[in-house]
């Protein structure tokens, strides 16, 4: 979870920092816009090593922490133990 | 689909309506086929008289840097029409021309000029409007026409890679600019069915690029940022997007610093139409001779 609030941080671009939002606070109505998520896609799959598949290309994805962490636990079980 | 008969571009280029040039999407257009336009960009005229836009022209090429700024890179690099020219000197020139006569590339000594082709009708408007500093109260309107380029080479005559498109386009608070959307949403269906063409409004979304783009494309459904209003033309099954409805929130305004008379950051919304892709509608519909078209969409068009 830290490490996705680290790359929230960077590439969100929201007006809060990721450390204050819980896990199923919406990122949409914090700021996320439709261009900081697919930056924040691109870097998600950099740091876990992932590739999103299609089913997952979509905007509820990305809709909260917790969203994103059991996507990239689904595609890497391993990826956020480390 | 029958492989012998004639599709509807054979049929468009054959009574000379559409002129080939060798190039897929690129036609010339004949005085019957302009007669057809200028009659639907009379009737837009016609139906958004009463909402004060002021009319702007842009040429068909834009500033290159407001084009990267405007992030049509990020979303659709694959149809972006860049223009480059000769930046050699007399020897670079001699081996340009050997180039040319050998049939090999010559393209070496071309370099990006600040041209780029305009890929939608609003895209140079926002910064103007930026630069005039806050909107007034009622926010603006604005009715724009402008050649427009996608590099999507295709057979379907709807589908070309240079056309004209006209637009109004809504900038201010976000109530104004959604009940602008909403008033041409019925506005626009209300005219297409005045032309006797069938047609239904649908959601939709842009032709964002890629993995990313699939991401962009789910958004501006789920928000319901893009409508069309679909007339079958080359097919049932793909009918073809006559008029858009395009409800931009705030990416244009906070991109391009448009403030509202309060301060806020502007909402942007645009009805785009597609004139070639009416025109053809028409004609697939109503006949390639005009003359014998219902008296209702002659009467309608001012034809």
């Amino acid at each position: 979870m830290d490490r996705i609030r680290q790359i929230i941080d960077k590439h969100g671009r929201l007006p809060a920092k990721a450390e204050t939002l819980r896990p199923q606070q919406d990122l949409y109505a914090a700021g996320l816009t439709s261009f900081a998520a697919v930056q924040l896609m691109l870097a998600l799959e950099e740091a876990f090593d992932i590739e999103f598949p299609e089913r997952m290309l979509n905007r509820r994805s990305f809709s909260t922490i917790e969203q994103i962490a059991a996507c990239i636990n689904e595609l890497s079980p391993k990826a956020l133990a480390s | 689909m029958c492989e012998a008969c004639p599709t509807l571009l054979d049929k468009l280029i054959r009574a000379g309506l559409l002129i080939e040039t060798g190039v897929d999407g690129l036609y010339g257009r004949s005085g019957e086929f302009e007669r057809i336009v200028d009659g639907f960009d009379r009737l837009v005229s016609r139906l958004g008289q009463g909402d004060g836009a002021e009319v702007v022209r842009f040429p068909p090429g834009m500033n290159r840097a407001l084009f990267e700024k405007s992030g049509y890179l990020k979303s659709f690099p694959q149809l972006a029409g860049t223009v480059h020219a000769f930046s050699g000197d007399d020897r670079r020139h001699a081996a340009l021309v050997a180039h040319l006569e050998a049939g090999e590339d010559w393209s070496g000594d071309q370099k990006m000029t600040d041209v780029v082709l305009t890929p939608a009708a609003c895209y140079p408007l926002y910064p103007t409007v930026a630069r005039r500093g806050p909107l007034p109260a009622d926010g603006l309107v604005f009715d724009l026409n402008s050649y427009c380029f996608r590099h999507e080479p295709s057979r379907e005559p709807t589908r070309m890679q240079m056309f004209r498109m006209r637009e109004y386009v809504r900038i201010g608070a976000p109530d104004q600019v959604v009940a602008f959307r909403a008033m041409w949403l019925e506005r626009g269906k209300k005219m297409i069915e005045t032309l006797r063409l069938p047609c239904h409004v649908d959601l939709a979304n842009d032709p964002f690029f890629g993995r990313a783009g699939r991401v962009m494309a789910s958004s501006q459904r789920d928000l319901g940022l893009k409508f069309e209003l679909l007339v079958p033309v080359n097919s049932d099954e793909n009918p073809t997007a006559c008029l858009s409805f395009n409800y931009h929130q705030e990416h244009f305004g906070a991109l391009w610093g448009i403030r509202t008379a309060s301060g806020e950051t502007a909402h942007t919304a645009c009805v785009g139409f597609g004139m070639e892709r009416v025109t053809i509608a028409l004609l697939k519909h109503h006949g390639l001779d005009i003359a014998a078209w219902p008296r209702e969409v002659r009467d309608a068009l001012a034809l």
